[in-house]
């Protein structure tokens, strides 16, 4: 399944949510306000990290560089565009967004 | 790959509506086909033909319409939706049009995906 | 022929697992509400219907709910209709319920309370998932 998270995890707890209920295997993909958990330093990176080892993340580059945090991602999680979005949708059997 | 796409939120307000046109404008551009665009909830203010956003940002409504016709995506504005938030049919802007929920229930059945846009 | 059933014979043949994951509270918002009319429009098309309840969205199916003084619509019944339509899976979070003091006496219809790992299992193999 492709995970999709838009929000904070300081806003909603969609972040905590979809990692308490995503399958091993699955991808996250972190959008609009999602992309700020993927920052480094940040009070949910050792959850995030964790979630790594069984989930692949990506976060949407366009929206860490209209937040200017594109130069502070954590190191395993892999930027795309809406291309790469739109791939991701793809891969995956089924997508659910986390709103 | 056929895609349903689902936008919950009207424009401005949240991303959401941007994040699902420039989702819909890649896959189209990668060929896909976009079986149908769906607006709920404060989305069906989408359609609105009154906007008028200041000239120096994207024109949200305009943008839609435009990628409808140059695609010919079905841009369908639910019905029920639309009545609690007083659009109807004299407001809509080319493109969209205004139709049930069933609409929305059937892109799930006929594409291969369905991504949602929401708040 | 109404026009959801006309859609349904349209789409006959092809049933998909659809999964609507309820996660917000009541009143506060619309998204409880109008994500109830989504499920019943879904009845129309013969779909393997689905309903999960997690995180505030349990509180959509608490017993007790009086609206008048706010006075909007209680729709809470709604999901006791749900049954007639032949929508009867409804998954519940045990964690959800739990971490909300709630049990499975305090909720207004019948439910499957379910673990997290197990709700997981069920939602990985959904064809589409409508989160409200």
């Amino acid at each position: 399944m492709l995970h999709i998270v838009n929000k904070s995890p300081y806003e909603r707890n969609a972040l905590e949510s979809c990692l308490r209920l995503a399958q091993s295997g699955s991808a996250l993909l972190l959008i609009e306000d999602g992309v700020y958990a993927a920052t480094r330093g940040n009070a949910a990176e050792a959850r995030l990290k964790d979630a790594m080892a069984r989930l692949k993340v990506y976060a949407l580059k366009a929206d860490l560089e209209a937040r200017g945090v594109a130069g502070r991602v954590m190191e395993g999680i892999e930027l795309v565009d809406y291309g790469g979005f739109v791939d991701l949708a793809c891969g995956q059997p089924n997508c659910q967004s986390w709103l | 790959m056929k895609f349903g796409i689902l936008v919950n939120e009207g424009p401005y307000t949240h991303q959401a509506s941007d994040s699902a046109y420039l989702f819909t404008k890649a896959a189209l551009e990668k060929g896909h086909e976009i079986y149908r665009v769906f607006f709920y909830h404060d989305g069906v203010n989408n359609a609105s033909k009154y906007t008028e956003p200041p000239q120096d940002d994207r024109h949200i409504v305009n943008r839609w319409s435009k990628l409808a016709e140059q695609y010919e995506v079905d841009l369908v504005v639910c019905v029920a939706a639309a009545l609690r938030r007083g659009i109807k049919d004299e407001l809509l802007a080319p493109g969209f049009r205004i139709s049930g929920l069933g609409q929305l229930v059937e892109a799930g059945i006929q594409g291969d995906r369905l991504v949602v846009f929401g708040d | 022929m109404s026009e959801a059933e006309q859609q349904g014979e349209e789409g006959a043949g092809i049933v998909k697992k659809f999964m609507f994951v309820n996660r917000k509270a009541p009143y506060g918002t619309i998204y409880a509400l109008e994500g109830l009319e989504v499920v019943l429009i879904s009845a129309a098309f013969d779909q393997d219907v689905s309903l999960a309840f997690v995180d505030d969205g349990v509180y959509q199916l608490l017993k007790g709910q009086q609206t008048k003084g706010i006075e909007s619509k209680n729709f809470s019944p709604a999901y006791r209709a749900l049954e007639g339509y032949d929508i009867e899976k409804l998954y519940v979070e045990r964690e959800a319920l739990e971490a909300r003091g709630l049990t499975e006496q305090d909720l207004l219809v019948d439910v499957q309370v379910m673990s997290s790992a197990e709700l997981s299992e069920l939602m990985a193999g959904q064809d589409v998932v409508i989160g409200f």
